[in-house]
């Protein structure tokens, strides 16, 4: 277990998902912007504008690193050579946070490139803190796990998502990233209540909020199946939840995730004003 | 009723497969369009991915059949390493023997060249030698001088008109590509990957520099049609020597 003196020093301020089409606009300092979040994986090359950028970037303003291809939630070992190189990124780059996924993404060293779900039994509870102490011991830092999007349950598990996470946190020392949009589709999708998850969440192990869209289908039964795309503004359901949160947890630095058809400067801006707004009010 | 993750990738990746059992609806009843969610995630990502690495191809075959295509080969090489900017390395030996494209031949060379282009982009920084310092070796000991190259270099021959057909795809008025064989070199000046058209003698020459021999060995190699002094002055001037050894 970490001694966990929190390495994550995040500003409680509203951040936003990196995108290099946004370069211009943020380097310029185009409105508020309490830090920014890059994926790991794109900052592992060996060199040239990505890195350039990032480096000016950290200069600017506060990173929080985001692992999305680590693989915790994994059945077989973590990759060591990936491991390594988040290392040497969080070395070089001293990021003010570090976070990734209660998901797995890699199997018989093949990589699906999305976060899928995992049962939560002991066994899985044992595999995934066995994980993140390792991890932890190689990066040299506190991680945040962060909540998943839940489409599907397991028949197998046997623990709530929230106890299970709460158990982590106490055996490896990690912190958590809450995502209220994942929390809102799990719970849409799963029929649970979003505020019951967040009243049983270990708020106090928060480092860092994240906020964004999702898509809306249906499953055969015609049963509402919302889907975690990032590819949309935040709905305002998912605001309220943010609310409930944070007049509970009090302020905490909220990301603006956008992914997919990432629209122009002025659109995120005005999702990270009413962000603030929000912590304003916490 | 256990999913372990062998069972759970085999659903993603083959979608003739029903959903693992084990895997259900809010209701209890087995999940079966909600599994979906992760093989449309999956195959999506993946395609998207190849989409971003091989635009001209994309461009060349048209969307309708990229997606096709992506679809057979992720299922045939899915990623092994969670560096996305990577994936897509087979793509030259895949299409080289993908029967749907057989009618266009250069689309193998051009995914060499769109791998090429990436790897150029995210290759280590490095700092070039001074034009001086080749100008300034004694001509005695120029043709055992081997040269170390910056990483984001690439030299790519084909027989096929490669360079005319990736301009004619990204810059707008470039001439329509005449069927010729044609070598490329792909440099990164600062910090965009840059292609230069090069004789078939200057890019024998350059690639044997890369793999390490002695100038003298790389001139042998191109034959009497190499420019030496042209193709020595574009190494300089497209700063991809590092040093003179």
């Amino acid at each position: 277990m970490l001694d966990a003196s929190s390495d994550n020093c995040l500003p409680p301020l509203a951040g936003v998902g990196y995108k290099p089409q946004h370069y211009m606009d943020i380097i310029q300092g185009s409105g508020p912007l309490g830090w920014l979040e890059v994926h790991a994986e794109n900052y592992m090359g060996n060199g040239g504008r990505p890195i350039a950028q990032l480096r000016q970037l950290s200069e600017k303003y506060p990173i929080s690193v985001h692992g999305v291809g680590l693989s915790i939630g994994a059945e077989g070992d973590l990759d060591t050579a990936h491991l390594a190189r988040l290392k040497h990124l969080c070395d070089w780059l001293n990021p003010a946070s570090f976070s990734e996924h209660l998901a797995w993404s890699t199997h018989d060293s093949h990589f699906l490139n999305d976060l899928l779900p995992l049962p939560y039994t002991a066994q899985t509870l044992t595999r995934v803190a066995d994980h993140i102490d390792q991890v932890q011991e190689v990066v040299g830092r506190q991680m945040l796990l962060e909540n998943p999007s839940s489409y599907l349950a397991f028949v197998e598990s046997e623990k709530d998502e929230t106890a299970f996470l709460a158990e982590i946190v106490k055996r490896t020392g990690c912190g958590l990233l809450l995502d209220v949009n994942n929390v809102f589709v799990s719970a849409t999708n799963l029929k649970t209540s979003p505020q019951v998850y967040i009243d049983s969440f270990p708020l106090h192990a928060v480092g860092e909020i994240h906020l964004g869209g999702h898509d809306e289908d249906a499953d055969e039964t015609g049963a509402p199946l919302l889907i975690d795309s990032h590819g949309k503004a935040v709905v305002d359901p998912v605001w309220a939840l943010l609310d409930y949160t944070l007049a509970r947890s009090g302020p905490k630095p909220l990301l603006i995730e956008w992914d997919n058809d990432v629209p122009e400067w002025a659109v995120l801006a005005a999702e990270i004003a009413r962000a603030d707004g929000a912590l304003a009010l916490a | 009723m256990k999913v372990t993750q062998s069972q759970f990738r085999a659903g993603l990746l083959d979608p003739s497969l029903p959903a693992p059992k084990g895997l259900a609806n809010p209701d209890g009843a087995q999940a079966s369009k909600r599994f979906d969610v992760y093989r449309n995630n999956v195959a999506v990502s993946l395609t998207e991915a190849l989409i971003a690495a091989f635009p001209v191809i994309y461009k060349l075959v048209g969307d309708k059949f990229f997606r096709a295509m992506s679809g057979v080969y992720l299922r045939k090489h899915p990623p092994s390493s969670p560096l996305m900017m990577y994936y897509g390395d087979k793509m030259p030996q895949f299409l080289r023997r993908f029967d749907p494209a057989k009618s266009l031949p250069y689309l193998s060379d051009m995914a060499r060249v769109e791998l090429a282009m990436r790897h150029s982009y995210h290759a280590a920084d490095a700092t070039p030698i001074d034009a001086q310092a080749l100008a300034s070796l004694a001509p005695e000991k120029l043709m055992g001088t081997k040269f170390t190259f910056a990483p984001a270099t690439h030299v790519l021959p084909s027989e096929f008109p490669t360079y005319s057909i990736y301009r004619a795809n990204t810059v707008a008025d470039a001439p329509k590509a005449v069927m010729r064989p044609e070598a490329m070199l792909v440099t990164r000046p600062q910090f965009d990957p840059k292609q230069t058209l090069i004789s078939a003698a200057s890019a024998t020459c350059i690639a044997s520099l890369m793999e390490g021999n002695a100038l003298g060995v790389a001139m042998t190699a191109a034959g009497n049609e190499l420019d030496l002094g042209a193709t020595l002055g574009l190494l300089l001037g497209l700063n991809c020597i590092t040093a003179l050894t």
